[in-house]
């Protein structure tokens, strides 16, 4: 069961550039071990120098970034590699909602199996939060509101704070997100269907299961009578 | 789908697709069945583990396949304690496998292999199948007229515990190749000038169909490195209808159906085609005529121009976003605007990944690389697909040419690909490569990657240099 999710707020961190890939969200040196700490890996290739050092300059390492809960990218986020670390990377560094005019295809799946908010603004929308947030270098935060779908300056004393714009979300995932369903327990509903249609296709199709792909018995319940 | 007429026009996609079609969600997605499930080392530990916190277990493991390719040492002779970093996600490989009754193909098994080289190799990828992996070039296998998905490790656990997947089904799209690749040209080049073309977004939210008279020329092995590249272009699915060539080179393999399921077989794969009438959301057209040998400056797979060109100069691109990212690459890859390309010296020469490792561009290399030595501040590897095309390529000799003209000779992994084993170019180092992805740091920090063909790779790693065309030419002359 996921965690469900209705809102995210925090300080919003500018990533002005389109076609940002998975190798550069979580590079390859952070997959090595399965306990890595991706967090700190996250834009591991520009967040530190050859010794591992900090570069003051990357936003994430200056301080009023440090905490960024909120990333603004332009087109094609996540693009590259199937890697769902570069999500998890993301997640773990505290991230809950990444706005951009476009996703790459399998980003953009991965975000939501692990409830981060892959929301899609336009083009205009992406250039007035732009301007906004290098117009505050001290950091600026902003909330996502899931029910309503609009990200808004969080400040209640910011002269901004009633202006909000709007992002897209498929409306079933936004459900899906704020009930923090497991889309496997969904799936195992229709488990009958699933054998069902297993049985049809391994007999119209023989040839795609042949004997001795599957052995006699694939189902998991027997798989202990299967030997290879 | 039926039209007022009763039958519309059906692509390819939409064959394979429907034919695996459990039912519509309920959300629009459609949940569909998984034919085929392949399982790499670096992907694939978390979902085992979060499956088996959730009490569940592999539905169909006989299905499902694992290999043991990223992170492997490539040393010749290696075992799983060579590279002691990936220890750890190998050995979870293996034990998961074992545990599940999952077929492993673990480095000390003679058939071990990158994923994407071994599925068609053993015939588990075959025409109108759904094959699904925990890796973005999954569609390689489009190659074969199959429909090869890459997903993230959450569907990896979602396919092992129920065998399916819950996709939004992607519009199609077809590119159609006209006209004739020039003699030394390869799917290589024709796949990177069509990201050029395109652009690395060009194919998101799409199902690529690659058709036209010069993709039908193509043997299966240059479909396969086509198919790879789809991901280059946004595309997660990338695939060419199935012909004679597909049956010659299915029948026989290990788990390629057998005599009269072969039959069977062969009269369903005659009917996977688009069909005439059939309506694509979007059409490119590719004159081939046009391409040359091609390589890649900057640090995306569209970042692409002709050997023998130059490297753009951002002042001459309208789009803000774009010329920002231009410099950038420009930057990161120490070129300077206006460069030429051929004559840029390079350090590492890498011919190898799931792209170029099979047999066809090892016997290529070979051809260019014969009686000849390597540039002598070059380091040149070339890591064979699977330890099957390794021993294919020993039986013709391709070692002993490779290793005399001063190339190390490797076991079958992803290497220098990824390198997420031990097989990384140094900080600030210059690679060409056979490879797919020219991102930053993508072959080690710091590291600057230039992709393309086993040909173009093959003649730097002799020149210490980019090649120009005359150099190619000169190269394939002496080959007659």
């Amino acid at each position: 069961m996921n965690k469900a999710v209705e809102r995210v707020e925090g300080v919003m961190a500018l990533f002005a550039r389109c076609d940002i890939n998975t190798d550069a969200i979580i590079p390859s040196t952070w997959l090595r071990t399965a306990s890595a700490d991706l967090g700190k890996g996250l834009f591991g290739g520009d967040r530190y120098d050859e010794q591992g050092n900090e570069v003051e300059s990357f936003v994430l390492n200056r301080p009023a970034f440090r905490q960024s809960r909120l990333i603004l990218a332009d087109e094609n986020f996540g693009c590259g590699s199937s890697r769902e670390a570069a999500v998890w990377a993301l997640v773990q560094f505290g991230i809950g909602c990444v706005l951009a005019p476009s996703f790459a295809d399998i980003f953009y799946e991965n975000a939501f199996k692990n409830n981060l908010v892959a929301g899609i603004i336009d083009v205009e929308t992406y250039q007035e939060l732009k301007t906004l947030a290098e117009a505050h270098p001290e950091g600026l935060a902003f909330t996502v509101d899931l029910h309503s779908l609009t990200v808004s300056v969080s400040d209640a004393n910011n002269p901004l704070h009633n202006r909000s714009w709007n992002f897209r979300m498929p409306a079933s995932r936004v459900q899906a997100m704020i009930r923090g369903n497991d889309e496997i327990t969904g799936t195992l509903h229709h488990q009958v269907d699933i054998a069902d249609f297993y049985k049809m296709a391994s007999s119209e199709k023989q040839w795609l299961f042949p004997e001795h792909l599957i052995g006699r018995d694939t189902d998991a319940s027997n798989k202990k009578n299967r030997v290879f | 789908m039926d039209g007022p007429s009763g039958k519309s026009a059906l692509t390819l996609f939409d064959k394979i697709w429907n034919a695996h079609l459990i039912r519509h969600l309920d959300d629009g997605r459609d949940l569909i069945f998984v034919d085929r499930h392949v399982l790499q080392e670096t992907t694939s530990a978390q979902a085992f583990h979060n499956m088996r916190k959730a009490g569940r277990s592999v539905r169909y493991p006989a299905l499902t396949i694992a290999t043991q390719d990223h992170i492997v040492s490539t040393k010749p002779g290696r075992s799983e304690d060579t590279n002691p970093t990936g220890r750890e996600l190998m050995q979870l490989m293996r034990s998961n496998a074992l545990s599940s009754g999952i077929r492993h193909y673990g480095v000390d098994h003679p058939s071990q292999g990158i994923v994407h080289v071994i599925a068609p190799e053993l015939g588990l990828a075959l025409p109108g199948c759904i094959l699904a992996c925990g890796d973005s070039h999954t569609s390689t296998v489009g190659g074969l007229g199959c429909l090869g998905i890459g997903v993230g490790t959450s569907e990896v656990e979602h396919i092992l515990a129920t065998q399916t997947l819950a996709l939004s089904k992607p519009k199609s799209m077809r590119i159609v190749y006209h006209g004739t690749l020039q003699a030394g040209l390869s799917a290589k080049d024709l796949i990177l000038h069509t990201i050029g073309q395109i652009g690395v977004a060009g194919g998101r939210g799409f199902a690529v169909e690659y058709a036209g008279p010069a993709i039908e020329a193509l043997s299966i092995e240059a479909r396969l490195t086509l198919c790879n590249m789809s991901i280059e272009l946004g595309a997660r699915l990338g695939f060419i209808a199935p012909d004679d060539k597909t049956i010659a080179y299915l029948e026989h393999r290990e788990f390629a159906p057998k005599d009269t399921d072969f039959v069977s077989a062969c009269a369903y794969w005659s009917g996977l085609n688009s069909d005439v009438q059939a309506v694509f959301d979007r059409e490119v057209h590719i004159d081939c005529d046009l391409i040359s040998h091609q390589v890649s400056w900057g640090t995306t797979p569209e970042d692409v121009a002709s050997i023998d060109g130059v490297v753009p100069d951002p002042t001459q691109v309208d789009d803000p976003a774009r010329r920002e990212r231009i410099s950038q690459a420009i930057r990161y890859m120490d070129l300077q605007p206006g460069q030429t390309l051929s004559g840029l010296p390079i350090d590492v020469a890498f011919i190898g990944s799931c792209t170029n490792s099979r047999l066809s561009d090892l016997q290529l290399a070979a051809a260019l690389v014969r009686g000849h030595h390597v540039s002598p501040h070059v380091r040149a590897l070339v890591v064979p697909g699977s330890m099957s095309v390794k021993r294919e390529a020993e039986a013709l000799g391709l070692d002993v040419i490779f290793r005399e003209a001063g190339f190390e000779w490797r076991d079958a992994g992803c290497s220098m690909c990824v390198s997420i084993n031990e097989d990384v170019v140094p900080p600030g180092s210059r690679c060409i490569a056979t490879t797919n992805r020219n991102f930053e740091n993508r072959q080690g920090p710091k590291s600057r990657t230039h992709i393309a063909s086993p040909a173009v790779v093959a003649a730097a790693a002799l020149a210490g240099c980019i090649p120009d065309t005359s150099m190619m030419k000169l190269n394939a002359e002496g080959l007659s």
